[in-house]
């Protein structure tokens, strides 16, 4: 028979809503499946995917509660009288935060029913390549059926089940974001004579693969006066520049936020205070250590939300290592008519933007008689970490390994927000550097810089590096002063002259 | 500094004449001493006391009142700059260039008249001489200018709170100074001739005075001072520019921002046959920065149809002694020079404002992208919903390619730098629409 659906997408995320969405503005016939399963500590929240509900919007905004911690520090040296004590309260902010995330819920639904989508809250799985079984929390079912179907379902934080009491007793970011009180107990923030005895997590990132997040995380509750610590088995922020991630490391510890580098727990129990034992073992000396603490927060990758899919039934082919779905450059699946977008697809990467960008791009694609694909490449991303990282392009290593160290040039620089010069902050790792091709015109390669408002920053050159911009370009660009972004045009020691980088004057 | 590293004989001579009320500051010009540096570094100290209300939202809680101490932040920002101006005599040192604190002016030919503070005078003569006086503030030319009002100039070391303060003018400098006195508590009105920000966006200008305004800062729109008087409390008198009509006004201070003028009248320009616009003071110059007397050059605040900028300044200055020394043939790039007028409502800007692309392309040739957009930071304390505003405008008959990009919100130099370098490689809207956004940003919204 015919399809009900020109478009159904399964996942009500960053890219299946634009997907949707941009297919409905040509007049087609669209459905969206969303569901949120809850977490093992029974977190669930509305429409709109992990960016809206518990990635990149309530992050930011915790982030930026911890920055106004800082501001709150800085005030006084700019000749704000605040007096002492100053405290944090988390069931303000979590408050704040949740409302917040309640209203783009809402947003989500209406922009739906304006754009004539039609919202299924339901669990979807595939029954044929073109009907879908939607499951209702009461159990209800409702067959759809759809010419072309997108899958969209993200991704959920992974447990390590192998470590007895981790999933029982830890958290993961689902969780954090949505807790009604602290996870820890607030520390005041100007009080030198208390002891920090109290209040203590754990963020732990076992294999990396969601290194930003525990980083993050560990970045604003240290901010917000909560003792904590971060257990990291091997290297910070895989992936990335490497100079850069232990700039960021570096300065978290500067910070206050504590780090057990080259540790892996072992078992996590529940004592009789409530609070948890983790028992963990030190690579490096070899021994074995234990500590309590109020929460475990578990930040050790994500899983591709897959399972219930039954994509087995179909034959959509995922990668046997990672379990998400293997696409084309045209964002389909090895089962024609088919597709799938954002966090859930093999070899993208995890970001809002990718996501929605290519769930436009394919709706116009299939309904718009447009045959842009799209563009992966020198995707800018950003880091909410105290010190924040933002950066495009390749890292010093990428580009050593495809052009060799012969062939590059680094241009980089240490300098000082003017903002940090009358607050007396350490500014040890503001930091920027510049990757060129050493030929002739000196394209740009990748560009870094850790600092304040680092993606405001790194945005412009972003688009600037999408045309190709060089080095001389650059630096025919006059700056903003004062600035910290002017700084990236007027780079000019190499690390090949081993020359003092530190920006000198004005 | 540039020159002394092609090992040329250097010397620069620096002297600050007093203002009218006696202040005076140390190297480094105006940016260091009495503008961009202090300005920002007390914009800094009105934008934390924003910050102060918003983190309530945030869940941190303190006392209720909170007030500002002038004095303290002062004193910061004054040692701060203390350091620069030791920095640059340090750093000049180290590069072998001669340093004088006296005043120069040519005599003759080749030769330059420098007089320190005591009077004394020495003579020296060099090759070539580079112009780089810049400017200060002007007065009115009103009874009690000089007696009773302040400029910039002196604003930033003001050794007293300026309390209850009125701005005449309504330059960029008049906007940012009366934006972080308010944001730092005071009670601040700012009287307007005619209209904000002359020569900026009119859109983007009227949008700035519209968020101060909501913002509790008054405008005085229409006036021009012509009296003020009585020491103490101050008392102004302003006449209407379009009628007969007069109103009278109290305050503790009275700050004019009404523009700048060129220092050239005064350092012997005709003994050596350097031309000056007579009306403004300011020195022609060709595009390699020579005045119309061969071995002598300028750069700066002082030539004549030139953006009045730091960075223009020295790019210019650099790229000058390198085709002088080291043979290179590259020019200052005086076009899509961006810039950020640091009111409470920051504004970034490069390239056309919508009147000059209408002006110059044509309306049906140009085409503009707009957004309002709400800073994620802005929601929890539920503050200026659809304020900021972002417009890229682009020329229809060169493959859209973006000649006008302006931003209206918080860090708009920060996001404005990295699309001013985009616009230096002749970026277009398509190439726009393809870069990913980085998420939850501001600058996305221009993607």
């Amino acid at each position: 028979g015919k399809n009900e659906y020109d478009l159904l997408v399964i996942g009500g995320g960053s890219g299946g809503l634009a997907c949707a969405k941009e297919a409905a503005q040509f007049g087609r016939k669209v459905a969206v499946l969303d569901y949120v399963d809850p977490s093992p500590q029974g977190t669930k929240w509305g429409l709109g995917g992990t960016c809206v509900n518990v990635g990149c919007i309530p992050k930011k905004l915790m982030h930026q509660a911890a920055l106004l911690g800082n501001a709150l520090k800085d005030a006084q040296h700019y000749g704000w009288n605040i007096s002492q004590p100053v405290h944090h309260t988390w069931s303000v902010m979590a408050q704040a935060v949740q409302n917040y995330v309640k209203s783009l819920n809402w947003g989500h639904r209406v922009q739906l029913q304006d754009k004539k989508v039609k919202y299924f809250h339901m669990k979807g799985s595939f029954s044929d390549p073109h009907t879908i079984r939607g499951l209702t929390k009461a159990g209800k079912e409702t067959i759809v059926t759809a010419e072309n179907i997108v899958i969209a379902t993200g991704g959920r934080p992974k447990y390590p089940t192998h470590i007895a009491g981790a999933l029982e007793y830890g958290i993961t970011s689902d969780d954090l974001f949505w807790l009604k009180e602290s996870p820890g107990k607030t520390l005041p923030v100007y009080c030198p004579f208390i002891l920090h005895l109290s209040g203590l997590i754990v963020c732990i990132s076992l294999t990396d693969t969601s290194p930003d997040v525990s980083l993050e995380c560990a970045g604003f509750l240290t901010g917000i006066g909560l003792d904590t610590t971060v257990m990291m088995r091997s290297i910070p922020l895989r992936g990335f520049d490497q100079q850069m991630a232990s700039l960021v490391t570096e300065h978290m510890e500067s910070y206050g936020t504590k780090f057990l580098k080259r540790c892996f727990p072992t078992k996590v129990e529940k004592l009789e205070s409530n609070r948890l034992q983790v028992t963990w073992k030190n690579t490096d000396l070899g021994t074995e250590e234990g500590d309590s603490f109020d929460t475990v927060m578990w930040a050790v990758g994500r899983a591709p939300d897959t399972e219930t899919l039954n994509l087995e039934t179909v034959g959509v082919k995922t990668n046997s290592e990672t379990g998400k779905i293997i696409v084309d450059a045209s964002e389909a699946t090895s089962v024609p008519h088919i597709y799938a977008v954002g966090d859930i697809t093999e070899g993208r990467p995890e970001l809002t933007p990718t996501a929605i960008a290519a769930g436009k791009l394919l709706a116009r694609r299939l309904f718009g008689q447009s045959s842009e694909l799209m563009d992966y490449d020198n995707v800018p991303t950003t880091v909410f970490t105290p010190l924040e990282y933002g950066c495009v392009g390749l890292s010093e290593e990428a580009a050593v390994q495809r052009y060799g160290s012969d062939n590059i040039e680094v241009y980089h620089a240490y300098y000082k927000p003017l903002e940090f010069t009358v607050a007396e902050r350490d500014a040890t790792q503001c930091y920027m550097k510049m990757v060129c091709l050493r030929e002739r015109e000196q394209r740009i390669l990748g560009l870094h810089f850790i600092g304040p408002n680092a993606g405001e920053v790194i945005q412009g050159f972003a688009l600037g590096i999408k045309c190709g911009a060089t080095y001389r370009q650059l630096m025919k660009t006059v700056g903003i002063h004062p600035t910290c972004a002017e700084e990236i045009t007027k780079l000019h020691i190499t690390k090949r002259s081993g020359l003092d980088a530190t920006v000198t004057g004005c | 500094q540039e020159a002394a590293k092609y090992e040329k004989k250097v010397m620069v001579l620096d002297f600050v004449t007093p203002t009218p009320l006696g202040n005076s500051w140390g190297l480094g010009g105006t940016c260091v001493n009495v503008g961009c540096i202090p300005k920002k570094l007390m914009h800094q100290a009105a934008l934390l006391g924003q910050a102060l209300q918003d983190s309530r939202k945030y869940g941190w809680q303190f006392t209720e009142e909170v007030k500002h101490n002038w004095m303290t932040m002062t004193e910061s920002v004054q040692n701060y700059i203390g350091s620069l101006n030791w920095g640059y005599r340090v750093s000049l040192r180290e590069k072998n260039v001669t340093y004088e604190n006296a005043y120069g002016e040519f005599v003759g030919p080749h030769t330059i008249k420098a007089t320190n503070k005591r009077g004394i005078e020495k003579l020296y003569t060099a090759e070539r001489f580079l112009i780089a006086t810049g400017e200060r503030p002007r007065y009115l030319g009103i009874p009690g200018d000089k007696e009773y009002c302040i400029s910039s100039d002196d604003l930033f070391s003001l050794p007293y709170c300026p309390g209850k303060t009125l701005v005449v003018g309504a330059s960029y400098v008049a906007l940012e100074c009366a934006g972080f006195l308010a944001g730092l508590g005071l009670d601040v009105t700012v009287m307007v001739r005619s209209i904000l920000l002359r020569g900026f966006d009119q859109d983007i200008a009227n949008k700035i005075g519209e968020y101060m305004e909501e913002h509790g800062i008054n405008f005085i729109r229409g006036f021009v001072p012509i009296k003020e008087g009585t020491p103490g409390r101050l008392k102004v008198t302003a006449k209407s520019t379009t009628g007969n009509q007069v109103i009278e006004g109290e305050y503790n201070t009275v700050l004019l921002a009404i523009g700048r003028d060129a220092c050239t009248r005064k350092i012997g320009l005709d003994k050596v046959g350097v031309k000056i616009n007579e009306r403004t003071g300011k020195i022609p110059v060709n595009d390699e920065e020579q005045t119309n007397v061969p071995y002598i050059y300028a750069v700066g605040d002082i030539l004549q149809d030139k953006l009045e900028l730091t960075p223009v300044a020295i790019q210019a200055g650099r790229l000058l002694v390198q085709r002088l020394y080291a043979g290179a043939t590259g020019k200052c790039d005086y076009l899509n020079v961006p810039t950020t007028v640091f009111t409470p409502l920051e504004y970034g800007a490069c390239g056309y404002s919508e009147e000059t692309a209408v002006e110059k392309f044509g309306e049906e040739n140009i085409e503009v992208y707009h957004s309002h957009f709400w800073p994620l930071e802005w929601t929890v304390p539920s503050r200026d919903n659809n304020k900021c505003y972002a417009k890229i405008i682009c020329n229809i008959q060169d493959k859209e390619r973006i000649i006008g990009f302006h931003v209206l919100g918080p860090n708009a130099g920060e996001i404005t730098q990295g699309f001013a370098a985009a616009m230096k490689c002749g970026v277009t809207k398509e190439q726009l629409d393809s870069t990913v956004g980085i998420h939850p940003v501001c600058a996305e919204v221009c993607t």
